[in-house]
């Protein structure tokens, strides 16, 4: 199949929006390279192929005209930001040179090489990076589909259903009443994400709502950064913050959203006034209808390059990827997309792919001026991801900061804020 | 000691360090806090172009070593080889 007078429109109409792209668009160059998926991987992507490789024709494929970030979703619960702070377009990037179709990519297909979109248009690719974030599993907590998620709000995918909705019932959700949480066992997207969200829910409980309580229910015993945060939980929310593992029967098993219950393994029904499920996952359908990921519902790629090991000509990056001992992380989802546009520029080439390096911070607002971080650097190795010996790890105790402590915190919240902004203006061409 | 002593000469290599990433790949761990220019914020500082190479360098060893304060530099220092600290202060630093 070849491109078709409708492909060729639909590309013709995604520049046209935004005005003539820098970069002559004939026809391809170098190579072509497809990115599906406009979020930390997918516009890390186009950012840098765009910069490092001006041969090769770029095009990014994205449903939504913006996009507003996980990252920072939380302090909108805090009442620290708004969403409009945190949601950003694609012009930039297309200005740039970045072909942007807005469109949802329906399919994949490998031996032809060229991606479906849903009206049917064909795009072409040599090689092909598929960023394509997560799906919720619906249906794996009992009782808790698409529908319980507008009683239950999940604030987890911004594009399908955004953190205001969750805001909103926290925001409206009268003093005294109990904000409900259910999180999910590895893997999910943003390790240390939950637990953030505690923070500034109980951050906002404790100055706006004092005579409320949260409760957390988790599937899993531990959890990033649990001595930082259990420290901090207990320094800045005594009496607010109750956090469940599955020892102490924090696996949710039902959800009853006309009660607004949630039941545990053990048969405990935990009614709330505002219930957050943040439900199991796994890679997106694009990936999945793609033959992209295997039996656990993630994609498994080679650890020096990201191609898959299951399609060949395609990349995944980002949180759909299997990728442990690396968290599926926004920052590292910018890493996992620089390697993978290397490696493709230089198959494409006939080159063999640069020897990599993956690198990971995570910051997490625990309260007002208090910041906390994970850091990691990652090296591959045979079939595997290995994080480099001796580096990376947790912020220190306060015990082992003394008198630093809360300079240290604040600090860290501080520059929280500072990667935010930087790796938010590059994504999305703003620096 | 013995790590830092092996560091220090270069002994230790990274697993499967064949080659040298390249620098705009290796800077990537760089940008996402520092800016794509290297140019900070938010009291990130700024890198781009204000250190000689040896300076730079230097810097990073001392944050490897826990010889200088900071908050996140130390653990990633340690994740990274002196070949490529040489290699990050091409990048980054004053040109010579």
């Amino acid at each position: 199949m070849h491109a078709t007078r409708r492909t060729l429109l639909a590309l013709g109409a995604g520049a046209a929006a935004f005005g003539t792209p820098r970069i002559g668009r004939a026809q391809a160059r170098a190579g072509r390279i497809v990115i599906i998926g406009g979020g930390f991987g997918g516009a890390s992507a186009a950012r840098f192929a765009r910069d490092r490789h001006p041969d090769l024709d770029i095009t990014l494929i994205e449903r939504g005209r913006t996009f507003t970030t996980c990252p920072y979703g939380n302090l909108v619960l805090a009442g620290r930001r708004n969403v409009e702070s945190i949601t950003f377009s694609y012009d930039r990037l297309a200005a740039r040179g970045v072909r942007v179709v807005h469109a949802e990519a329906q399919a994949v297909d490998p031996q032809a090489r060229q991606v479906r979109l849903a009206d049917g248009a064909a795009v072409p690719y040599d090689r092909l990076i598929v960023s394509p974030g997560i799906d919720l599993r619906w249906g794996a907590i009992e009782g808790y589909d698409q529908a319980a998620s507008e009683r239950m709000p999940h604030g987890w995918v911004p594009w399908l259903q955004p953190i205001t909705l969750l805001a909103s019932q926290l925001h409206e959700m009268p003093d005294g009443g109990t904000f409900v949480m259910a999180i999910p066992e590895n893997p999910f997207r943003c390790p240390p994400g939950p637990y953030e969200r505690m923070s500034m829910v109980a951050e906002y409980l404790k100055t706006h709502k004092p005579r409320s309580k949260l409760i957390a229910l988790d599937a899993k015993n531990g959890f990033s950064k649990q001595p930082l945060f259990q420290e901090a939980w207990e320094e800045l929310y005594p009496g607010i913050v109750e956090w469940r593992g599955a020892s102490s029967d924090g696996r949710v098993m039902r959800a009853d959203p006309g009660e607004m219950v949630l039941e545990t393994e053990f048969g405990e029904r935990v009614r709330g006034a505002v219930i957050n499920v943040i439900p199991p996952q796994m890679a997106a359908r694009i990936a999945r209808d793609a033959g992209l990921a295997n039996q656990s519902g993630w994609c498994p790629v080679r650890p020096a390059s990201f191609e898959s090991t299951l399609v060949p000509n395609i990349h995944v990056i980002g949180d759909a990827t299997i990728a442990a001992p690396m968290p599926k992380s926004g920052f590292v989802a910018s890493s996992h997309a620089k390697q993978a546009v290397a490696s493709a520029a230089a198959l494409l080439a006939g080159r063999e792919p640069p020897p990599a390096v993956y690198f990971n911070t995570c910051y997490s607002h625990v309260g007002p001026d208090y910041g906390i971080s994970i850091v990691g650097v990652f090296r591959p190795q045979g079939d595997r991801f290995v994080e480099v010996e001796g580096s990376g790890g947790i912020s220190p105790r306060n015990q082992a900061l003394g008198a630093n402590a809360r300079e240290h915190r604040r600090l860290e919240a501080h520059y929280a804020d500072g990667w935010y902004d930087s790796i938010t203006q590059e994504m999305f061409a703003l620096a | 000691m013995l790590r830092h002593i092996l560091l220090a000469s270069g002994l230790l290599a990274a697993p499967a360090a064949m080659g040298q990433t390249p620098p705009h790949l290796l800077a990537g761990g760089c940008q996402g806090c520092h800016g794509v220019a290297g140019q900070g914020g938010h009291g990130i500082p700024m890198i781009h172009e204000t250190k000689t190479r040896a300076e730079f360098v230097a810097v990073m060893r001392e944050f490897r070593d826990n010889q200088r304060p900071g908050t996140v530099m130390g653990r990633i220092a340690r994740g990274y080889t002196e070949a490529e600290y040489a290699v990050l202060a091409q990048h980054f630093a004053k040109p010579e």
